[in-house]
């Protein structure tokens, strides 16, 4: 599991897609944070960066995980994998985390923009530092998404649209819900939806329900990815 | 070592593997031989435990790679059609890589140093494996099943698209490795198991047609053999002289292929040599014999024979039991 974690982490730099996926992650979190907090925000809220924050990653993880699985698949070497001595949970987790690993050390750089608010007033630490766990966990969500479309098909583009369109569909289910004018099925979506789990971040609670929520999503998905080898093997 | 039984592989509706059962002593070097989709690939997959198998079982010293599947991947070296090379990787990071990944205990600088040797990759160890040729892909291939020196070694036809003196060069190294490892070895090309293999297994549409020692097989199927004879002479009289060899089941002339000698395809009965009456009968008649060489039987020539010959088994079982065959 060690050996497949290290080659993972090591490829996205041997490969130019670390490379590209760090600049572009900073660049776009950069104009996002100074274009709602310095530039037109005129209070000290970051709520507006945090909900963009939301989109951004929808948008950006698949391209951490796009071809995580899709690629040993396409160059078959995934046939090394499944038939060293390790076991199917261990393989997709190494994978997993090293896409983790890759998002977490991008989302703490990025962390460091809060510093410069402290040279325009008094940034709220308590809601920065709740938020930045719930991103973490969050993006957790997603990388699980963008790991199991991945294991579903052997093209990396299609890995990564068809990521990108699954996250999007569960982020915007509360946009949705709201135009819903059943109670009980706007109840459900409102359960499901990110953004309103998200909100209470923004106003400063640290939601364990919410943490809960994203980190079954995460295994949910591993779990799949994990069944969608399984059943390959056996069909 | 390797014990294989009843092993049956559905995609779908489709029956890849129908029930095959063989076994593989110790130190054996298997030689795996079908035609292309006969199912070579996927018992091997199943072995190497890529692949579940719909039903039967499969054990590798003494391990069932469904039970305990890691365990059992220790014992066995894998070189899959495609070698599962990442191409950018070094070759040095890619063998540490699989070290680490198959948990190795050797001392792995020096276990690396003897398998680079081993298979002669030493002289491209620091180069991208993208920028390697072929030949090397393939030894890098096999390096990497190598590691761990596991017990059973598993290569899916290990010389193909390689160039004629790669292919020499492979076949020796497997040769070599046979001493100390129980190997199995998939290929479709007759020749190479004949030079290497102790035993082969001949496997068609899924099942089994032949598991001997690879002399009684080519004895069994070279029972009656084909020569290509040159004569000059005229061609009828030829003929006609031809048939009347006792030994002789069935000749042809297959037209002029040089100046003025005409070649003949001739086959003899089972189990007899006709080269000496060839030669008396035609010197008696004063027709100059210019070229004899014996016509090597290939793939297909095999199967249908093997195949005939189960078919033909399959008959005379059923008229014993009072059976009807289709």
């Amino acid at each position: 599991m060690g050996a497949i974690y290290t080659r993972e982490l090591k490829s996205y730099f041997t490969t130019p897609i670390g490379y590209i996926f760090l600049a572009v992650f900073f660049a776009v979190t950069g104009f996002c944070f100074s274009y709602t907090t310095i530039l037109q925000a005129e209070s000290s809220s970051v709520s507006a960066y945090f909900l963009f924050m939301i989109f951004i990653l929808a948008i950006m993880l698949p391209i951490l995980t796009m071809k995580l699985f899709s690629d040993d698949r396409r160059s078959k070497t995934e046939q090394l994998l499944l038939t060293s001595p390790v076991g199917l949970p261990g393989m997709v987790m190494a994978k997993y985390l090293a896409a983790l690993t890759i998002y977490a050390c991008a989302l703490g750089v990025s962390s460091v923009y809060f510093f410069i608010l402290g040279s325009f007033g008094t940034p709220p630490t308590a809601i920065i530092i709740g938020n930045i766990i719930a991103l973490l966990f969050l993006g957790a969500a997603f990388i699980a998404i963008g790991s199991f479309m991945s294991s579903l098909t052997e093209s990396q583009l299609i890995a990564a649209i068809s990521s990108m369109l699954v996250i999007l569909l569960i982020v915007i289910t509360s946009v949705v819900s709201n135009s819903i004018p059943n109670t009980f099925i706007r109840t459900i979506l409102n359960w499901f939806s990110v953004i309103n789990r998200m909100s209470t971040f923004a106003a400063g609670q640290i939601n364990l329900g919410s943490l809960i929520y994203f980190a079954s999503f995460t295994f949910m998905f591993l779990f799949l990815t994990v069944r969608v080898y399984e059943k390959r093997r056996w069909s | 070592m390797i014990e294989i039984k009843n092993l049956v592989k559905n995609y779908g509706d489709k029956q890849a593997v129908r029930g095959i059962t063989f076994d593989v002593k110790e130190g054996e070097i298997m030689g795996f031989l079908g035609p292309n989709g006969a199912g070579k690939s996927t018992t091997l997959n199943i072995l190497t435990g890529y692949l579940s198998a719909t039903s039967g079982t499969a054990v590798v010293d003494g391990i069932d790679i469904f039970d305990n599947p890691i365990e059992a991947k220790k014992r066995i070296g894998f070189l899959p059609e495609l070698p599962p090379l990442y191409l950018d990787m070094t070759v040095k990071e890619y063998l540490n890589f699989v070290y680490s990944l198959k948990k190795c205990k050797f001392p792995k600088a020096q276990h690396l140093k003897e398998i680079c040797d081993v298979v002669k990759i030493g002289d491209v160890y620091d180069r991208m494996i993208k920028n390697l040729s072929k030949g090397y892909r393939q030894r890098v291939g096999i390096a990497q099943a190598l590691i761990g020196n596991p017990k059973v070694l598993v290569f899916d036809e290990p010389t193909i698209g390689l160039d004629p003196k790669q292919i020499i060069e492979i076949r020796n190294l497997i040769r070599t490795l046979g001493k100390e490892h129980t190997i199995i070895l998939s290929t479709h090309i007759l020749p190479e198991v004949q030079q290497i293999c102790d035993r082969i297994v001949v496997i068609n549409k899924g099942k089994i047609v032949a598991n001997e020692k690879t002399e009684d097989l080519i004895l069994a199927v070279e029972g009656s053999r084909k020569l290509m004879a040159k004569i000059v002479g005229p061609e009828a009289e030829v003929l006609k002289a031809l048939k009347s060899v006792a030994g002789i089941k069935f000749c042809e002339a297959l037209g002029k292929r040089d100046m003025d000698s005409i070649s003949y395809m001739i086959e003899s009965e089972e189990n007899v040599d006709i080269r000496k009456p060839l030669f008396a009968t035609l010197s008696r008649n004063g027709w100059p014999l210019i070229g004899l060489e014996g016509m090597e039987l290939n793939l297909e020539d095999i199967f249908i024979r093997l195949v005939d010959k189960q078919t033909e088994k399959k008959k005379s079982d059923s008229k014993l039991l009072g059976k009807v065959v289709k």
